[in-house]
């Protein structure tokens, strides 16, 4: 009888009256469960796996602080209590320290603690040539440039994203919980005096089994073997993808696919998505969040004029989604183009002007990066190049902004523009920051973020009132904006006339900066999309990672909001209820195949009344070609897939010795056979010991 | 009005040292092969008389946390203790009420067999309802420890002694054999009437509960407690009929045997 006892009481009286595990208390007092963390997982393509993997009853290690290089050391030759799970600061987070940990056999596991200031000399975990295999550059189309053998794009990239680690590597902010392990730490796994510390040791113990092995054709094949021949199918892995989001600015059917004639389209194109090295995180401010934000407000600018003075020619606002893995979303935009599944074709493209990363202008300076094979070997190409050129430096003039061609024999950076230029040698333009390597020196890593851009306000604003501030940054993409709504007028064949009608509005970015990058859930976004939709706009910035689809219908949040701001900017609102804007068929004057409905809030105030916006958005699928035609090991196609997995968990907690664990054992073992031998012994000579009873109830012994 | 028992004790003759051996036949009207299954089914019916008093005591510590303040510690250690010292009257009351049911049992036993003489007699029903209820707050005290110490860590993230595991299963192990020889000398001393003995017998079972509320130091809870066990192991040989001589008759016989063989 004690308190175990009684807790036990306590524990059974729960569980059986309340029917909720409320957590048993000796679990409790063993372990710490840590929540706020995120796993690296596993991604595959045509050839390799990538990312990290730990056992099926997960990692676990001796806790170690990695601070300095005498710690390292410790780990990876002299300390006693080998395997270690390593507690790492993200200075130590580098190609040199990761590749001695991978080939180590000392190290079970990693943890990173990302600190809030980003390291001064840069930091990507991408590769120096991002999408090296599927952009337009190869042994027979520009074979000086492909590899990039002229540019590398990312120069400070380490390609640890690309590594594939035998361990688990989770990261966690520099908070409370992290503050926690490192009390742990200081209190049991401090040797005194330079000697090795005493058990009970603080341990850490990380779950992240990926299902998925080898490559993309392995785990595929593994889907169909399971679909097809197991009553309760277990796929593995799953095809990165999501959905395109795009608008026309004049109306194309919809229904009908294929060559449209008459109709020629200035593709006005940006991605969508960025990653980082761990799994869902991607806060990509300078490679996504920019670029997403100078495309729609330059929709937002264009749209009046567009509709007063119409350019001869359609424009075509596309975000493509999936990007960064080897162009999932323009691929497979282009390919259904090539394969009459789209509403234009090839044939109908014009030109593209597509939005690299504007965000770190180094003064005025914005360079327009042009495909140098297809000008050398097509005149018109190279005439229709020119003249987008010239539009685009005169505009920007006019805005301040000095406009310049990198060197004539540069290759185009990593861009959808290049999945055009393996369908066919249409011109265009790549509008970008950067004149050879990126500025970015975050490159598709955490540090990508919005202190990166300066997106900071003063201290004593209110959240509204931070809403409404326009920081400089945002009057810079204003500039950006409003060059590129002026340059695809141009391109669109309109007049130069009405170009100074076309401006963005400074406000407007200021707004999609904050929701982009700070917080989704504010008062303009949600005037802007349904209110019904309540997991779309959360209390912190949306992720850019292209991921998995969790179901046949969900979208990602990010593409939603997209779609509705480019809803908003290019529609018009109609006076229909939220039951006809659902379904409008039988109304004269809706059209569905031209046009799409939606139901938004309306803005707080006065007027807040909710109405449905017409506008010309749609959403395709985005999925890499390669999954439809089941080229699994396909080279021209991407073929990246994320695995799946059961159990992503983190906990701390202490390790016995092994001797204590052994004594414990052995003291069992010991009484039982004692008490066995005790028992016998008694059993067998019980008539002799115990004299017989003098009672009524007589009886045998 | 039962016979009284006569062993019976034959002599054999062995062939090879030509001497005579004694024997003790069974005794005539017991059946040695009911004995085994009569003693698992009373173990098992004193385990759960013991399921049943945690019971009935844990729902009344429920209703009592439910109804107070959560939030103040020494109130939920107040009634801790308090549902502690509950239990354990409780489990004494539902032991003596065991012993009852398998008085009447007993006799009614008896009553169909064939001599009219019960095939179990009172202190093998004493040690089995003891060790009943032992397992069982054995089984309660210590499965759920059990299954978390199967996982890689132990306890003392939070400052608890690291030796918890172990010291929950030397507890364990008193409490077991406790309650054995508590039920032992608790049916001896109802069966002659002997009430101060159930009243030592509360009041020891009362103290070792106590006792473990001074966890985790563990130095104060432990030896008194096997202390007490040692204690309770003497009184409960001398109780069930044991005594100096026998033991001493046991080891000369060893002797003897050893000797002559």
């Amino acid at each position: 009888m004690g308190p175990g006892f009684a807790k036990w009481i306590i524990t059974v009286a729960f569980c059986w009256f309340i029917q909720i595990a409320s957590g048993n208390s000796v679990e409790q007092k063993i372990y710490v469960e840590l929540n706020n963390t995120v796993p690296c997982v596993r991604l595959l393509n045509a050839t390799h796996q990538m990312g990290c993997q730990s056992s099926i009853s997960g990692n676990t290690g001796v806790l170690h602080l990695l601070e300095t290089d005498s710690d390292l050391d410790i780990i990876l030759n002299n300390g006693l209590h080998a395997p270690y799970m390593v507690l790492m600061d993200a200075s130590f987070f580098n190609s040199a320290v990761m590749m001695r940990m991978k080939n180590s056999t000392r190290v079970a596991g990693v943890a990173v603690v990302i600190p809030n200031s980003s390291p001064v000399q840069g930091f990507s975990p991408h590769n120096k040539c991002p999408n090296q295999y599927t952009g337009v550059y190869s042994d027979t189309y520009g074979p000086r440039l492909a590899d990039c053998n002229g540019t590398v794009w990312n120069p400070l990239g380490n390609g640890l994203s690309f590594e594939d680690f035998k361990f688990p590597i989770f990261s966690m902010n520099d908070d409370n919980q992290t503050a926690v392990i490192r009390k742990c730490i200081s209190e049991h796994n401090m040797g005194v005096n330079g000697s090795a510390p005493a058990y009970p040791l603080c341990a850490l113990q990380l779950f992240s089994h990926m299902h998925a092995v080898t490559s993309t054709a392995t785990c595929m094949r593994r889907n169909d073997i399971q679909n097809n021949y197991s009553l309760n199918p277990e796929t593995v892995c799953d095809p990165l993808g999501d959905f395109n989001v795009w608008a026309p600015l004049h109306p194309i059917n919809t229904t009908a696919k294929g060559h449209k004639a008459n109709e020629s389209v200035v593709v006005a194109a940006t991605r969508m998505d960025g990653r980082t090295f761990f799994w869902d995180v991607a806060t990509g401010a300078e490679g996504t969040v920019a670029g997403i934000v100078a495309l729609l407000a330059a929709s937002q600018a264009l749209k009046t004029t567009a509709e007063q003075a119409p350019p001869p020619r359609n424009i075509l606002f596309t975000f493509f989604q999936g990007e960064t893995f080897d162009y999932i979303g323009s691929s497979k935009m282009v390919y259904d183009m090539d394969n009459n599944n789209f509403v234009i074709d090839m044939e109908n493209v014009h030109s593209v002007l597509e939005i690299g990363q504007v965000g770190l202008r180094r003064g005025s300076e914005l360079w327009m990066h042009t495909d140098p094979v297809s000008r050398r070997n097509n005149i018109s190409v190279n005439q229709e190049v020119g003249n987008i050129l010239k539009g685009m430096t005169s505009a920007g003039a006019e805005l301040g902004l000095s406009l310049a061609e990198p060197t004539a024999t540069q290759a185009l950076p990593p861009s959808s523009f290049q999945r055009f230029l393996l369908s066919r040698a249409v011109p265009g333009v790549v509008l970008a920051d950067h004149q050879s390597a990126f500025n970015n020196k975050y490159y598709e890593s955490v540090y990508d973020n919005a202190d990166y851009l300066n997106v900071s306000y003063p201290p004593d604003l209110t959240l509204e009132e931070q809403l409404e501030y326009v920081t400089d940054i945002a009057r810079a993409l204003t500039n950006v904006s409003t060059l590129v709504a002026r340059s695809l007028y141009l391109q669109a064949g309109g007049e130069e006339s009405q170009l100074e009608n076309i401006s963005a509005d400074s406000k407007i970015v200021t707004q999609l900066l904050y929701g982009f990058l700070i917080q989704s859930n504010n008062s303009y976004f949600r005037s802007l999309t349904n209110p019904e939709d309540k997991l779309l706009l959360e209390a912190r910035a949306p992720q850019y990672y292209v991921g998995v689809p969790i179901s046949a219908n969900t979208i990602k949040p990010s593409t939603r909001i997209v779609q509705y701001l480019l809803a908003n900017y290019l529609g018009n609102s109609t006076g229909l209820n939220q039951s006809k804007c659902q379904d409008p068929s039988g109304l004269p004057e809706e059209s569905k195949e031209l046009y799409s409905y939606l139901w938004v809030r309306g803005a707080n105030g006065s007027e807040a009344a909710p109405f449905c916006v017409r506008s010309t958005v749609r959403r395709t699928l985005a999925i890499s070609p390669a999954f439809e035609l089941k080229q699994y090991d396909s080279r021209t196609y991407s073929t990246w897939t994320e695995s799946r997995w059961k159990l992503i968990r983190a906990r701390i907690f202490l390790v016995a010795s092994h001797d204590l664990e052994m004594l414990t054992l052995g003291v069992g073992i010991a009484v039982l056979l004692l008490s066995l031998l005790v028992t016998y012994f008694l059993s067998t000579k019980a008539e002799l010991l115990f004299a017989p009873a003098q009672e009524s109830t007589g009886s045998a012994y | 009005m039962l016979r009284p028992p006569v062993p019976v004790t034959k002599y054999y003759r062995d062939e090879d040292t030509r001497k005579y051996n004694k024997t003790t036949k069974p005794i005539p009207g017991n059946d040695l092969t009911h004995q085994d299954p009569l003693r698992v089914i009373i173990l098992i019916a004193g385990a759960f008389f013991w399921l049943l008093s945690l019971l009935l005591s844990s729902l009344v510590w429920f209703i009592a946390v439910k109804a107070s303040n959560s939030d103040d510690p020494s109130l939920q250690r107040g009634l801790l203790i308090f549902g502690g010292i509950f239990s354990v009257l409780l489990q004494e009351v539902f032991r003596y009420a065991y012993y009852r049911i398998l008085r009447k049992a007993n006799e009614g036993l008896a009553a169909i067999s064939e001599d009219e003489s019960s095939t179990i007699s009172v202190r093998q029903m004493a040690y089995v309802a003891g060790l009943g209820f032992g397992i069982m707050s054995g089984a309660f005290s210590m499965i759920n420890i059990l299954s978390d110490s199967l996982g890689p860590g132990t306890v003392g993230i939070f400052g608890d002694s690291q030796y918890y595991f172990i010291t929950s299963a030397l507890m364990t192990l008193a409490i077991t054999l406790l309650h054995t020889f508590w039920g032992v000398v608790f049916f001896e001393g109802c069966e002659k009437s002997r009430w101060w003995v159930i009243g030592v017998v509360v009041a020891l079972h009362l103290l070792v509960s106590c006792l473990s509320l001074l966890n985790p130091l563990y130095s104060g809870s432990l030896p008194p407690v096997y202390a007490i066990m040692v204690l309770m192991a003497v009184w409960a040989f001398f109780s069930a009929g044991g005594s100096l001589a026998s033991v001493t008759q046991l080891c000369s016989r060893r002797k003897t045997d050893v000797n002559s063989s």
